[in-house]
């Protein structure tokens, strides 16, 4: 079983359009993934029933209990995050701010505080369209642990691989560098980065790639929009050529990405014989024979 | 005022909203300071002339194990809620990723073991662009704590912009990142747009702001592609949509190329206009 993950440093490049893409025609022998667990979209274009749901609980908050309080403000005292104010007769902890730590419950001399694990989120295992199953997640509001959930999302997936005897677990990578996008990068196979020609998009790529070469991923390149801007496009192939980098795929600015999503559907279904799904069906090729190798 | 201009989505166009709406108001002589809280990716310096003023490193704190008087009584690993420190038989171990700098080990371990210590975490950057500064919040990559980056690039314009229109483009998504960019603002601008994505995100992007208990609005970018779900459930929701920005292919050249947009496209300044008239006397 191999992980192929997309990912792209800056949102907006495609990335969800090409991985669903590339799901949908994969069909039964991939299991999907989405780790864009704070703003999750595939499961609009693959279809997904929700059919299985799990509490993903994570972390834990101060909770004071104000009969037991004597309004001290030890606790006040050691917290660095600003979570906890003084009431009239007791001290009260503010959920946002609280990190967890449990600072103040290991010093309060009264045993007022205890620590309460919190639902952080809820994680689905879906059935979709081309008889192929998706393992996705929602972030709780205003929710922390990001970076974990993301981890679990994908351990569910490659558990369901495994199981079902599946060749590749396709995982939709959560944007930026930070916590989310390094769990989402950990085992993979292949890494995908999807980039648009744009000053931000290249800035993006420059750095997220980055990441991916200090943990030695090896990985290839899709280009979108790659007419918009010759110069950057240039500056672009120039330094994907000098890292080793091949470019799999250059699809133009096309509205077809948008018009496919609007009738929530992978751009190779909404269109099969247009240029862009063909290139794609294209990439998709190139990127099993990669990891074949 | 302090204005956050957020998305759940990624793309939908903060970053253009905040560097045009800098520079454009800064046009009116207002005084306005713009900060890319985007620390895992800032961007808003690409499309704006900038000089370097000044470059400050952004520390975190981290215990840091001093051996001497340690007798390894494995307090510290107890305390530690995140897994950061390991008492192993001969040694204390910290892993300064998975430390959120509480100070709990620090100030619990019995013989003052494990002073905390500043750890270089990223970077705030001052930079002078047309008119007005920008505050660039930029994390070191393989750095997970963006949250306190966030925290210190706001520290940073409140103590020394004192009355300006402070603008803060913030990252993507709807967790913790976002919160700490959104949660001390006077209102939140959620940029989305007319797709099914722009409206699965933007739904999460306002439960969060709901949370928060905060002031928000929605501005629709890339309108008449697409559908019309996202003004459908504004209006559903009573939620304000400021300004609807024409979708065109014009404006994605010239963001392309990291130029702003109001002086070349004219409907794309009428759309500033009408934010800056939902403002009214407050900006």
């Amino acid at each position: 079983m191999k992980e192929i993950v997309i990912i792209s440093g800056k949102g907006g490049t495609g990335k969800t359009s090409f991985s669903s893409s590339f799901a949908y025609l994969e069909g039964k022998n991939a299991v999907v993934c989405d780790c864009d667990v704070d703003a999750a979209n595939m499961h609009l274009l693959l279809g997904a029933n929700f059919k299985q749901k799990n509490d993903f609980l994570s972390g834990e908050v101060a909770v004071i209990e104000p009969t037991t309080c004597t309004n001290c403000g030890d606790c006040f005292d050691v917290c660095r995050f600003d979570a906890i104010s003084k009431n009239d007769d007791f001290h009260i902890v503010d959920k946002i701010s609280c990190e967890g730590c449990n600072y103040c419950y290991q010093i309060c001399p009264h045993q007022a505080i205890s620590m309460q694990i919190q639902k952080a989120g809820d994680i689905f295992i879906s059935d979709i369209k081309n008889n192929s199953k998706m393992v996705h997640a929602k972030l709780g509001f205003a929710a922390e642990n990001s970076g974990k959930l993301v981890a679990k999302v994908k351990t569910e997936a490659k558990i369901l691989a495994l199981k079902e005897d599946r060749n590749f677990v396709i995982t939709d990578g959560s944007p930026g560098i930070g916590c989310p996008v390094i769990s989402s990068l950990s085992g993979a196979s292949l890494v995908v980065l999807v980039t648009e020609v744009s000053v931000s998009g290249f800035h993006d790529l420059k750095r997220v790639y980055e990441l991916v070469k200090s943990f030695n991923y090896s990985c290839v390149c899709i280009i979108n929009k790659y007419d918009l801007n010759h110069n950057i496009l240039k500056e672009m192939e120039d330094f994907l050529s000098n890292e080793k980098i091949e470019v799999i795929a250059k699809i133009p600015y096309d509205e077809t990405f948008t018009k496919a999503m609007s009738v929530a559907k992978p751009i190779v279904e909404f269109d099969k014989d247009s240029n862009i799904s063909q290139a794609i069906t294209k990439s998709w090729d190139i990127i099993k024979k990669r990891i074949e190798k | 005022m302090k204005i956050t201009i957020a998305s759940g989505k990624g793309g939908t166009g903060k970053t253009t909203l905040s560097t045009n709406l800098s520079a454009y108001l800064t046009s009116f002589g207002k005084n306005v300071i713009l900060a890319d809280l985007d620390v895992e990716e800032p961007n808003s310096s690409l499309f704006l002339n900038t000089k370097l003023k000044e470059k400050h490193i952004a520390h975190k704190m981290i215990p840091k194990w001093i051996e001497e008087d340690c007798t390894l009584c494995g307090k510290c690993a107890e305390v530690c809620n995140f897994n950061a420190i390991i008492d192993l038989p001969d040694k204390i171990k910290v892993y300064p990723q998975l430390c959120h700098s509480c100070y709990a080990c620090s100030e619990l371990c019995p013989t003052s073991s494990l002073p905390m210590e500043k750890t270089p975490m990223g970077e705030i950057s001052l930079f002078q662009c047309d008119g007005f500064d920008l505050v660039e919040g930029r994390l070191n990559l393989g750095e997970e704590m963006a949250v306190s980056l966030i925290s210190q690039t706001i520290e940073f314009i409140d103590k020394n912009y004192d009355g300006f229109i402070k603008l803060l483009d913030a990252p993507p998504g709807t967790s913790c990142p976002v919160i700490e960019a959104s949660r001390f603002s006077d209102f939140v601008v959620l940029v989305t747009e007319s797709t099914p994505f722009g409206l699965n995100d933007l739904k999460l992007a306002v439960e969060t702001m709901k949370v928060l208990n905060q002031n928000y609005g929605v501005v629709i970018n890339r309108h008449g592609i697409g559908d019309d779900g996202v003004e459908k459930y504004c209006k559903d929701e009573n939620i304000p949509i400021i300004t609807k920005i024409k979708n065109d292919k014009e404006i994605a050249k010239l963001y392309s190329g990291g130029n702003l947009l109001y002086e070349k496209i004219p409907h794309f300044k009428d759309s500033l206009d009408e934010i800056i008239t939902f403002f009214g006397e407050q900006i």
